[in-house]
């Protein structure tokens, strides 16, 4: 399994108390295998990428990324981690303004120390593999909410992640392009062979996944996978 | 610097406008720098041109320190310093300003303020190492000018007359030229008022030895400043070092405080518009950092970024400040505007103008290290 989460549990504070956004929560997702998240707003999808994404340490349970245990690693080592082994679609595009397409992908070459220039084929070929061979040169405000998001998932994918998360990708956009986008990263997991966890809140797509997980009130139900 | 380097193509206009402020400032800091030095100079060039390294003033200090309008020194003093240990010469020097005018006092010459340093001939203070006895002068460029007077010419200072023997180096003391003469001459030109020392028995003018203060030359042994303030103990002098002495120069001190006051604001400001501009600019891009992080940048490598992006601007900004000084410099030098352009004046300050930017800069993007990556994964950004 390229990623496992084992009985994790994640508190907010709240008021006086503590509000419990994931309740012993167990997955595990193998690579090119496509699990779909689905749940009410605020039964704690996002709360669960972001324990995944190393974003926030939960109170109890593991987490393992490409069989590395991320309890007690220092934070540089966390944010090594999740450049090299975890792509994270935002929800937003989350561009950044001054950058052209290609350089959003070429940006994570340059913050895991490599040279930006060289990692420019592969960034172009990523770009080409989401549709966007021809725009590689266009800033964010030059590029439709669609294109953007496009580009959002290359960057994802430019240092071969381990493991791909994807937070409600199809917020911004209108159903056809939402399609568009999931089975896109459907091949993509495929292609790549990334254990990639989607995020949506519409129903309609969920028959690109291997299979869909349910949470509630922060509980997790997973089906046994078929076939 | 992949994406510091793009910002800063991509906001010109917030960039061009913060880097015209350190343009400018630098600009400004160059010219008072330049200014100031130029100021001292024709302050105290007269003074930290003498081979001395220690200058003894007459009496014990006193509030406010010694200062060359009020000291006498007599001949005792000096001779009692030229006996010390140590002290390798001991030479009177008097030192008066007064005016002085062109030609032999009847003819309307050209009248100037100048002033008047009396040395002893041969005793090596003057311009002139040989020395000039009786009644001759050596000119300053800057007092042969204002006189209109070459060598071969009469001079009338306070009613003597003397011969211009030669004009010779750009001496200049409180802002007037200096007109060297002899010892003796001088006695003449300007009394000295000081009080007089109760154990020198010859007392006032007719010793031949009273001057205002004594030029020493010291070996610069370890304990010099020992036996110095010894000696001044029994001599009735006080001595400071050459350096200090500039202080004992009434006008030097209150324009050079007040014009390093108005360089020390401006550094400041300097430092807090860039600190300012920074901490905007920082914050704004607080999301694209959190989105930096969550796809796992280091702190380390963000802050580098954001430092040398700073760095870039400041050094940028700050070298076309400086060469717009220079250039200015450049260009009043040799008129009237008391300008020094030396790699001091212009360089030091430049360099001091970076340092307090980038310390202003690190402290405004010292705030990318609490920028939580979590905040790029909500829906709102
Ligand atoms: N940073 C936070 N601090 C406090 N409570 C939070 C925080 N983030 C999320 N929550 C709460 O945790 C619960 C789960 O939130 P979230 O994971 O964002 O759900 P979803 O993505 O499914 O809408 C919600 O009740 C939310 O209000
Ligand atoms: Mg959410």
């Amino acid at each position: 399994m390229r990623l496992e989460l084992n009985d994790v549990t994640l508190t907010y504070p709240d008021g006086d108390g503590r509000l419990t956004a994931l309740d012993r929560v167990s997955l595990a997702v193998p690579g090119g295998g496509l699990t779909a998240v689905v749940g009410p707003s605020g039964s704690g999808k996002s709360s669960l990428l972001a324990v995944a994404a190393t974003l926030i340490r939960p109170d109890s349970g593991t987490v393992a990324v490409d069989g590395v245990r991320v309890e007690g690693l220092a934070p540089g080592r966390l944010a090594e981690l999740r450049r090299r082994r975890i792509g994270i679609v935002f929800q937003q595009p989350n561009l950044l303004a001054s950058l052209t397409a290609a350089e959003q992908l070429q940006v994570m070459a340059q913050i895991d120390g490599r040279s930006p220039r060289k990692a420019r084929p592969r960034a172009l070929e990523l770009l080409e593999a989401v549709g966007l061979a021809d725009l590689a040169d266009r800033r964010p405000h030059q590029l439709s909410g669609g294109q953007r998001q496009r580009v959002n998932i290359a960057r994802a994918l430019m240092n071969d992640p381990a493991v791909l998360l994807v937070d409600e990708p199809t917020s911004a956009l209108d159903h056809e392009r939402g399609s568009a986008v999931i089975d896109l990263i459907a091949r993509l997991t495929r292609e790549q062979g990334t254990a990639t966890v989607l995020v949506t809140h519409d129903r309609a797509h969920l028959g690109a996944a291997d299979r869909v997980a349910e949470v509630f009130d922060g509980r997790l139900r997973v089906p046994e996978p078929t076939g | 610097m992949f994406v510091a380097w793009r910002d800063l193509r991509f906001a010109k206009g917030r960039f061009a406008l913060i880097g015209a402020v350190i343009v400018l400032i630098t600009l400004l800091v160059g010219m008072l720098s330049g200014l100031t030095a130029g100021l001292a100079r024709e302050n105290v060039s007269a003074v930290t041109g003498l081979p001395a390294d220690m200058i003894a003033f007459s009496g014990s200090g006193g509030d406010g320190g010694p200062s060359f309008s009020d000291s006498a020194v007599t001949e005792r003093q000096w001779r009692r310093w030229a006996q010390e240990p140590g002290v390798e010469s001991a030479e009177p020097l008097g030192v008066a300003t007064t005016k002085a005018e062109a030609g032999d006092g009847n003819a309307d010459g050209a009248i100037a303020a100048v002033s008047v340093f009396g040395v002893r001939p041969g005793g090596g203070l003057g311009p002139v190492p040989d020395g000039f006895g009786g009644d001759s002068a050596v000119l300053s460029e800057g007092a042969a000018e204002d006189l209109g007077a070459a060598e071969g010419d009469t001079v009338t200072v306070a009613g003597r007359e003397l011969t211009v023997t030669e004009v010779r180096g750009d001496a200049s003391f409180s802002h007037t030229p200096v007109v060297w003469t002899s010892l003796e001459a001088w006695q003449g030109i300007a009394p000295p008022s000081g009080p007089a020392d109760p154990s020198d028995g010859s007392g006032g003018a007719d010793g031949g030895g009273t001057a205002t203060v004594i030029a020493l030359t010291t070996d610069g042994g370890p304990d010099t400043d020992a036996a110095a303030a010894d000696t001044d103990e029994r001599a009735g002098t006080t001595t400071v070092t050459k350096a200090d002495s500039l202080a004992a120069i009434g006008s030097y001190t209150s324009e050079n405080g007040s014009l390093q006051l108005m360089r020390g604001f401006l550094f400041a400001i300097s430092a807090l518009v860039i600190g300012a501009f920074f901490t905007v600019w920082t914050i704004q891009r607080g999301p694209d950092v959190a989105v930096l992080k969550a796809l796992g940048a280091s702190t380390g490598t963000l802050l580098r970024d954001a430092l040398g992006q700073a760095l870039v601007l400041l050094v940028g900004g700050t070298a076309a400040g400086t060469a717009a000084a220079a250039a200015l410099g450049a260009a009043v030098s040799g008129s009237d505007v008391p300008f020094v352009l030396t790699p001091g004046t212009v360089l030091a300050p430049a360099a001091v103008m970076v340092a307090l930017g980038a310390l202003g800069a690190a402290m405004s993007v010292r705030r990318i290290t609490s920028v939580d990556p979590l905040t790029a994964l909500g829906s709102a950004r």
